[in-house]
């Protein structure tokens, strides 16, 4: 096997925050985050608000600063970077952000918004308005955009302009954080359509990071799924759809609702009780324990860690399997 | 047959604009019988809000127009007082976000308390408080004699929705409209609140009104549904139907793209173009522009529901082929 082209080791994230009474407390974002990337390879990092997946993202491209751990990007450990060295470096690992509205500058034309990336990165002035209308082409808007401000397109084409100023400079690995959550579902397969073909077309490597586990099984090759700052299970995608081992993604694929009345009404449903626990407590052990059904005393005191199921799929639980949890499934449909 | 408990008739809402007036809601006909579950689906803009809020008399800068007959009550152009005795008593709205629409500086037994007096002025505080305490037990919220004294912020996403919800059956409704109940919040809190939506509509016989944008959420939780575009109702059927044999090439569409769940699509499908402004639509069927059947009549006159097998459907190609098909 070749070298990963992305590769994260331990990666913690601690937040100082005053708790409750005023008291400084520790947030735990990210917990100890292991994961690659291969070479145009296509890895989701999927949870729910607040499991740390979107802070993981920003701490490989030291958007924010890790607390500790490693992140090596083509043999170049990104954390031993000074800030120009990373400046340079970012021209190889780009960002796309879920609500394109906030991450467009509003008083900049798309003209702008896309030679901005050329020149900081030091293309020759002749060459910026041939590569911007190329970028244009790629993601498919029509020429006549240019001089247009972001909020004179729709959510779908602001979108496109964000993608577009991403690839300017050719990066090899895009970091996408929920690109089409914020869009409605028509305009959200176009997007998805169109991150798949510029996947082929120009070799690229995704980290997709979604909530959403439908739009993730249409585009992932392998996905981590988190819980409280950490994986808890991890794999090709279609093996982690099929046959989940981990409580928490058996109740999280359970959760998603399968546009299908026939399906959804002889479906089994798990309905996890309780409320996420407070990053800043996190429970000692197992993070999920609090609201696992097969939980028990040895899930308190040891923290499981990941562990190979088969191959590439691998589980962080004391009691991985396939479901068994109809005891608690509730359901009144 | 049962009288429908809510009956909506060419319900119309007009906002002006300084690009004209904004013809977000065009004509909307729906009942709603007591007990089942109706869901009106749509995309951002297609009215389907708006047509809530007009049901109740919340939109004061629009100009309404049509019928919103609850029992033998008109709502529409009814005063504030038929209004009030009506809204959070006999109908009652549930938000999209709770954190917006629970006020922060109140303790959430005191805003409920609030809910229940304006309808019921004789309960005494310690009664509003017992009655208070219940409907958290009802909604499934642990602790609820501690949580009762507790403010919004010191809540869960989920936990403030099941307030909300709790406050929208204080006084006992026969109409619950849920106005993208869960769209804030995480899918496995999503599960929990709809099946919390449903456990009320069946106990208390609730007619549930479900706005959403999620196919997903409405092929498991209504029985009916109507699918908007550009402020009117394309589409009408049976759950069963809309998502096995939908007619309307908006639904059909609309179900093509989404992303499943259970399968891999290899071919992604979508619909190109953005739906229109209110403020500019374009003549004919709303759709045409986007639409991959269309014909050069479409843009001619613009369709009406009409009845095709068991779904009503407004589609100048649709209801073509069926009279072909009676005529053959």
């Amino acid at each position: 096997m070749t070298a990963p082209l992305l590769q994260v080791s331990d990666l913690v994230k601690e937040f100082k925050v005053r708790a409750e009474g005023g008291k400084p407390g520790v947030l735990h974002a990210v917990s100890g985050v292991s994961l690659s990337l291969q070479a145009g390879e296509t890895l989701a990092l999927v949870g729910e608000s607040g499991c740390g997946k979107s802070t993981t993202g920003r701490c490989i491209l030291r958007l924010t600063e890790p607390t500790s751990g490693s992140v090596v990007f083509n043999g170049t450990s990104l954390l031993e970077l000074d800030h120009e060295a990373m400046r340079r470096m970012r021209r190889n690992l780009q960002i796309v952000f879920q609500d394109p509205q906030a991450s467009l500058h509003p008083r900049m034309t798309v003209r702008k918004l896309l030679a901005e990336p050329l020149q900081v990165h030091g293309m020759a002035k002749a060459d910026v308005p041939g590569r911007i209308e190329e970028l244009l082409r790629l993601v498919h808007l029509r020429p006549e955009f240019l001089d247009r401000y972001p909020h004179e397109f729709s959510g779908g084409q602001r979108q496109r302009v964000g993608i577009a100023r991403a690839l300017a400079i050719n990066p090899a690995l895009l970091v996408l954080d929920e690109p089409v959550s914020a869009l409605d579902v028509s305009i959200q397969a176009e997007i998805m359509k169109l991150l798949v073909e510029l996947r082929e077309r120009l070799g690229l490597s995704y980290l997709f990071i979604a909530h959403d586990l439908a739009v993730v099984r249409q585009i992932a090759d392998r996905v981590a799924v988190m819980y409280l700052g950490r994986i808890v299970e991890t794999g090709p995608a279609d093996v982690l759809y099929s046959n989940p081992q981990h409580p928490y993604t058996q109740a999280l694929l359970s959760a998603v609702p399968i546009p299908d009345p026939t399906i959804e009404l002889g479906r089994q449903r798990i309905v996890l009780q309780g409320d996420l626990p407070s990053p800043i407590d996190p429970p000692s052990g197992c993070r999920f324990r609090t609201r696992c059904w097969r939980a028990d005393e040895r899930c308190a005191t040891e923290q499981p860690t990941l562990t190979a199921v088969q191959g590439a799929h691998e589980v962080a639980c004391h009691y991985p399997g396939a479901e068994t949890a109809v005891s608690v499934s509730g359901g009144a449909r | 047959m049962a009288e429908p408990v809510l009956s909506l008739r060419d319900l119309r809402v007009t906002f002006p604009t300084p690009a004209g007036p904004a013809r977000a809601v065009r004509g909307i006909d729906l009942d709603v019988m007591a007990g089942e579950s109706v869901a009106v689906v749509g995309e951002s803009g297609s009215g389907k809000s708006v047509t809530m809020l007009a049901t109740l008399g919340l939109l004061p800068k629009a100009e309404v127009s049509g019928s919103v007959r609850y029992g033998d009550t008109e709502l529409v152009g009814a005063d504030v007082d038929t209004l009030r005795s009506v809204r959070g008593r006999r109908i009652s709205m549930v938000f999209q976000d709770p954190m917006t629409s629970l006020n922060p500086v109140l303790t959430i037994g005191k805003q409920m308390s609030l809910v229940m007096k304006a309808h019921q002025p004789d309960l005494s505080k310690k009664d509003c408080r017992s009655k208070a305490v219940e409907l958290l037990h009802q909604v499934a919220i642990p602790q609820a004699g501690r949580r009762i004294d507790a403010y919004p912020h010191e809540l869960s996403g989920g936990m403030r929705q099941r307030v909300m919800i709790a406050m929208s059956i204080a006084n006992d409704p026969e109409v619950l409209i849920a106005d993208e109940p869960t769209t804030a919040l995480d899918v496995t809190v999503q599960a929990q609140i709809m099946e919390l939506l449903q456990t009320l509509r069946v106990e208390k016989n609730l007619a549930l009104v479900l706005i959403t944008h999620d196919l997903g959420v409405v092929a498991g939780s209504a029985d009916r549904v109507a699918v908007m575009y550009a402020g009117r109702i394309v589409e009408r059927a049976p759950v069963r139907d809309l998502f096995a044999d939908p007619q309307h090439p908006y639904s059909r569409a609309l179900l093509e793209c989404l992303p499943r769940l259970d399968q891999k699509q290899e071919v992604v499908s979508s619909i190109g173009g953005t739906p229109p402004n209110p403020a500019d639509l374009p003549t004919g069927c709303p759709f045409a522009p986007r639409c991959p059947m269309a014909l050069p009549s479409c843009t001619q006159a613009e369709p009406t529901l009409v009845r095709f097998r068991t779904s009503e459907v407004a589609c100048n190609i649709v209801s073509g082929g069926d009279r072909a098909e009676a005529q053959a």
